[in-house]
């Protein structure tokens, strides 16, 4: 947490009713510090998507509101959506150069920092191929590639690696560490994977649905770098267990209140 | 066997014109009546340079509507999808337009340009009928750009422009391309109806020529004549088919992975 300063980011009692009258969230107040890694799991339908949307800027809170520490620029959010999300006509340099291209950077320093990322993101070999020419997994990176092209200073992912198998999941998530790292940008990761958010996270937020609620907030106090040993790890057993735990507890509330 | 499905249209079209030369010359079939495809032919030979001029004519018309159309109905599905108040307000109107059957403008068109100016009663008529697909498919196309990008590019803050140039053009690409192959045979049809309707006057094109062999009773040349209308027509769907091939074939699935 930051220390005595305005937290980087501070939602602040954000409630959302949809136009046809879903109460998608219901007075959401949760702080994020700068560079933290934060997992936001909660079954289907209680409002993850919607938490990253309003982040995102895309849509509007009914009541409540949303605090930076300071403003992000434009670039200063990257996102991944659940599906890659990529310009089917376009080759991948040129859908992971688009941040860049909307904001006129000049040709030469965006083409660099696109082979840089691509190289980062292992589809060095691919910058020239079309979308469909690609796996899920390579479509993932490519999204992600494209989500740090304008560096930003926070990056949102909705449940990125749902679609992938198993094993390119845990692949991408050693990656995605790895870029966080390096990178140093702030994380909200949506996931309803408990242990892809344990592995990643150093806070887990446990959401309860309908209306969307923080049910749990959790501090993951296992150590960084993290990589395939942590997964044997009793620490993160354990972890698990306690998120776990609160998901069933909250899913349990909504059938107290339904 | 993929070679065989080529050939196969081919094979079955020499067999069609070879039965009907067989059968008129068998059933002694006046000429007048029905020509077999050798008196065609030698019809097509006898006079090259009119009906090529003919051709060449019917041609440049419905070329000229057609990039009108292609034009003025990619430029007005912008202005729809701009404007929801302009695009209620004038969409009955284009669909008025479509719906009334061409035969039915022609004379009024015809009028109102005069006799003597049938090539432009020809272009505004082909324009009319070629629009519409265009305008249609293209306000679709613009339409139907995927939400998840709509969102990515409000994220980085893309302007109205960046939007149209980048995302909303390249999704309509597919449609516009599907009601261009539609366009392009609608505006020969277009240019056709005009110089049948006119009749007579200074209509110069391949249409005019059937007409005026059929007032001469010359069948054979007004089966040559339309022979050329059909090649026309064929040229004209083949070069839309591969316009339509090259810039889809490495990105959209209707054109990837065909062989
Ligand atoms: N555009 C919208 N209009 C109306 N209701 C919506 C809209 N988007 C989401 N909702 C509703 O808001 C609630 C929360 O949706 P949201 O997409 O945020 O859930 P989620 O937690 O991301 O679910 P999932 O894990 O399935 O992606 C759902 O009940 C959904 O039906
Ligand atoms: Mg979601």
């Amino acid at each position: 947490m930051g220390q005595g300063a305005a937290p980087f980011l501070e939602l602040q009692g954000v409630t959302k009713r949809y136009p046809n009258g879903t109460l998608a969230l219901s007075d959401i107040s949760l702080a994020v510090a700068e560079g933290e890694f934060v997992a936001i799991v909660g079954a289907s339908g209680c409002g993850k998507s919607t938490i990253l949307r309003h982040v995102a800027g895309l849509i509007a809170p009914s009541a409540g509101r949303i605090r930076w520490s300071a403003p992000p620029a434009a670039g200063g959010i990257g996102m991944v959506f659940q599906e890659p999300t990529l310009m089917p006509w376009a080759r991948i340099q040129d859908n992971v150069r688009l941040p860049l291209d909307l904001a006129k950077v000049p040709r030469a320093e965006a083409d660099a920092r696109v082979s840089a990322l691509l190289a980062q993101v292992g589809l060095a070999d691919f910058a020239q191929a079309y979308p469909r020419e690609l796996s899920g997994g390579m479509k993932m990176r490519a999204s992600i590639a494209r989500a740090l092209v304008t560096r930003p200073r926070l990056l949102l992912m909705d449940e990125p690696f749902a679609a992938l198998d198993e094993i390119t999941r845990q692949k991408l998530n050693d990656d995605l560490l790895a870029l966080w790292r390096d990178q140093r940008f702030t994380a909200m990761f949506v996931t309803h994977s408990v242990y892809e958010g344990v592995y990643l996270a150093g806070r887990a937020i446990v959401m309860a649905p309908r209306p969307g609620r923080i049910h749990a907030d959790l501090a993951l106090d296992l150590p960084y770098p993290r990589d395939e040993a942590l997964r044997t790890d009793a620490r993160y057993a354990t972890a698990c267990r306690q998120v776990s735990h609160a998901l069933a507890e909250a899913m349990r509330a909504e059938g107290a209140a339904a | 066997m993929t070679a065989l499905r080529r050939l196969a249209p081919l094979i079955l079209g020499v067999i069609f014109l070879l039965g009907w030369e067989g059968t008129v010359r068998l059933l002694a079939i006046p000429a007048f009546v029905l020509p077999p495809p050798s008196a065609v032919v030698v019809a097509l030979l006898a006079d090259p340079q009119t009906l090529g001029l003919s051709l060449w004519f019917t041609l440049t018309v419905t070329l000229q509507a057609f990039a009108l159309a292609v034009a003025g109905g990619v430029a007005l599905a912008i202005l729809f999808t701009r404007s929801p108040l302009l695009a209620s307000a004038l969409y009955p109107y284009a669909v008025i337009l479509q719906v009334t059957p061409v035969m039915a403008i022609a004379p009024i068109v015809l009028v109102w340009v005069g006799y003597e100016r049938v090539d432009l009663a020809q272009l505004i008529l082909a324009w009319i009928v070629a629009f519409f697909p265009i305008l249609g498919n293209t306000t679709l196309g613009l339409r139907s750009a995927d939400a998840g990008l709509r969102d990515l590019f409000r994220l980085y803050g893309a302007s109205k422009w960046q939007v149209l140039w980048r995302l909303e053009l390249p999704s309509a690409l597919p449609y516009l391309l599907a009601g261009m192959k539609i366009s392009g045979g609608l505006a020969l049809i277009g240019t056709v109806v005009a110089e049948f309707v006119a009749g007579s006057g200074t209509g110069q094109g391949l249409a005019w020529r059937i007409v005026d062999a059929s007032n001469r009773l010359n069948t054979p040349r007004m089966f040559a004549a339309l022979s050329l209308l059909s090649l026309l027509g064929i040229a004209i769907f083949a070069l839309l088919s591969l316009i339509q091939r090259l810039a889809l074939r490495r990105w959209h699935d209707s054109e990837a992975g065909r062989p």
